[in-house]
């Protein structure tokens, strides 16, 4: 029962929401119910530590028929960073969101995100699954466009219109897979198209998904609806945005291509490597051309979704413990990240680097808490990223795949050099306007840095303990590779 | 608009419309059709009704805004899980009563019912302020 509170909650917290009015209550409640998630997600965590995978089917009818519910490692882990993303947000877009967004409004989409994100995490089905890409896409829309902004509207616009695209090709891809095979059940699926050694029927519907969690992923040739989008909403809606929506491509990538996409393996895990080199390098690069804080961050999302899918494309377990270890890193520290960057805007009231300046003097704090996730970023020891991108290049180098490992490396002085760009112009730098706006300065109280606290020392937390999380992650993987314990404990009721 | 046809048009074809909406949400158990079908054939009936006539006592005869008949009904569709919460069962197990009738036989109620219900209600929250959205009409 308690496999599906990740997505009862929050549409319970929705309801509530819709009915309250005063904006004070609102935000107590989408708080105290965002908490109330991450303790869920800590609570399932331990049911599968001891139980291994939970399965529940809906409606009580037998499985490849019910829609299942599956929590294994990586959904749980996935659930547990999203609850703490969204924690998070939740305290910040108090301070953070203009008067124009009323709190109420903004949380019930605000959850309802949550509850597609989590969704798209534990459905053991693939019409499911895209039912929750949909309710993400639709929530993310009415986020995006809340400032009701020319700009913003622009960018809803190109953002709804390519996912709309990738959804469309999800769905051809699902019903072609549904018309081979029968079913859409995940596990029932696997064991369908493991068994069958022709991979020419399969293929077509590969190419479908890969291209549609390609585009929900963002990576390389695709990406394009996410630099024209990100940098126009408030910027506590792109941190929620940098945290969760590309990432739930991710795992859609990883759950379908290690549990029943394994027919032309060396072929689409090559076609997996390329892509992750060109996502990473070109992510980066355009990265290193932008001024605007949010626009390179924006950039770097991309660039990071490639060592996630370089991780898949090796296709070791320990690539695949490294890639989800790398993504559970990437989520907190990039959405720190974006919450520092609207701390600076608070302050400076701009986001274009060339007109900022001085804050290391001004705040020295800020800049403590800007070092935490540029490092982890960038992959400096005590931190997160390095243990993640360690491993990623140790399983690269194992397996042989020089030439991704040589663009892993190469990556990281990109980021290395965008983060220190926003480094020295931001903290640095003397203030441009130094002589004239120097009468009025913002102040802002501790409960303004508490969400970005909280992130960086989740992200210290995770380069402290990285051998437990390791841990975590390899088993993960292991039961990624080796779905039977998946298949059998979604099937058990029909094989006894 | 003002036209005599349409408006003794309109006053007939409603009630046919939202009949035949609820046959469509019963059906729907085992046969095509259900709460979302039933959901826009009702819509349908209030937005041809507002064609006819003037929209603001349209309006007046929904009781609520269109916001709070999807409210109304994502309450209904949670109602529906709790019978099967409370019973232990598997969520979104459905259960059934059946209320006896004499010797009409028996009406046989269920938590699937309720699901659909709350379908239909969302369903006609969400057209209509789609509708009234696009024309203006808020």
């Amino acid at each position: 029962m308690a496999i599906a509170l990740p997505i009862l909650f929050p549409f319970l917290l929705i309801l509530i929401l819709v009915v309250v009015k005063s904006n004070r209550a609102s935000q107590l409640i989408a708080v105290s119910g965002s908490a109330a998630l991450v303790l869920i997600a800590i609570y399932l965590f331990f049911e599968v530590k001891s139980h291994g995978i939970l399965t529940l089917d809906m409606g009580g009818w037998p499985s490849p028929m019910a829609i299942t519910l599956v929590v294994d490692y990586l959904s749980v882990l996935m659930l547990i960073v999203s609850a703490i993303i969204v924690f998070v947000i939740s305290i910040y877009a108090i301070y953070f969101l203009p008067g124009q967004h009323k709190s109420t409004k903004f949380y019930v989409f605000f959850f309802a995100l949550a509850m597609g994100v989590n969704g798209a995490f534990i459905t053991g089905d693939v019409f499911n699954l895209y039912v929750w890409f949909e309710v993400i896409l639709i929530s993310s829309f009415v986020l995006i466009i809340m400032g009701n902004s020319k700009e913003q509207l622009e960018g809803g616009i190109k953002y709804m219109a390519l996912n709309l695209i990738g959804s469309l090709l999800f769905l051809a891809g699902l019903g072609l897979l549904y018309g081979k095979t029968g079913t859409l059940n995940m596990a029932h699926l696997a064991q369908i198209l493991r068994a069958e050694e022709q991979s020419v029927l399969i293929n077509s519907s590969t190419a479908l998904f890969f291209i549609a969690f390609g585009i929900k992923a963002a990576v390389f040739p695709l990406f394009f609806w996410l630099p024209a989008s990100y940098h126009t909403p408030n910027i506590t809606i792109s941190a929620l945005f940098a945290g969760l929506l590309t990432k739930v491509g991710v795992y859609a990538l990883i759950r379908f291509f290690t549990l029943f996409f394994v027919q032309d393996q060396t072929f689409w895990l090559n076609m997996l490597l390329v892509v992750a080199g060109f996502t990473m390098v070109a992510g980066g690069m355009a990265a290193s051309a932008h001024y605007d804080v949010r626009r390179i961050l924006s950039y770097h999302i991309i660039s990071q979704i490639g060592y996630m899918i370089m991780g898949l494309a090796i296709f070791t377990p320990l690539a695949i413990a490294g890639a989800i270890f790398f993504m559970m890193h990437n989520m907190i520290a990039k959405t720190n990240t974006f919450l520092i960057a609207g701390i600076i805007h608070k302050i400076k009231g701009t986001f274009y680097l060339k007109d900022i300046g001085g804050l290391l003097n001004q705040s020295p704090f800020l800049a403590v808490l800007f070092i935490i996730p540029a490092f982890a970023l960038v992959g400096v020891p005590p931190l997160s990223g390095f243990f993640a991108k360690f491993i990623l290049v140790k399983a690269g180098i194992e397996s042989k795949d020089y030439i991704i490992v040589a663009v892993a490396v190469f990556t990281a002085m990109l980021t290395l050099y965008s983060m220190i760009k926003i480094w020295n112009e931001a903290f640095l730098k003397e203030d441009p306007n130094d002589n004239q706006s120097q009468s009025k300065v913002v102040k802002l109280g501790f409960m303004h840095f508490l969400p970005s606290v909280i992130l960086g020392l989740v992200s210290i937390f995770l380069g402290l303990f990285a051998a437990t999380v390791f841990d975590f992650t390899t088993q993960a993987a292991n039961q990624l590779i080796d779905p039977e314990a998946y298949i059998n404990s979604v099937l058990n009721y029909t094989m006894p | 608009m003002n036209s005599i046809i349409l408006q003794l048009a309109a006053k007939y074809v409603r009630f046919l419309l939202i009949f035949f909406a609820f046959v469509a949400l019963l059906r729907g158990h085992n046969y095509p059709g259900g709460g979302f079908i039933g959901g826009l054939l009702a819509t349908l009936a209030i937005v041809y009704y507002s064609y006819a006539f003037d929209w603001r006592s349209v309006q007046k005869k929904l009781f609520m805004k269109p916001q709070g008949y999807v409210a109304v009904g994502l309450l209904m569709i949670l109602l529906s899980f709790s019978p099967s919460l409370i019973q232990d069962e598997t969520l979104m197990k459905g259960i059934w009563v059946s209320i006896p009738f004499g010797l009409l036989g028996q009406l046989k109620l269920g938590t699937p019912l309720l699901f659909d219900l709350g379908v239909f209600m969302t369903v006609i929250g969400v057209t209509l302020l789609f509708f009234f959205t696009l024309t203006k009409r808020r």
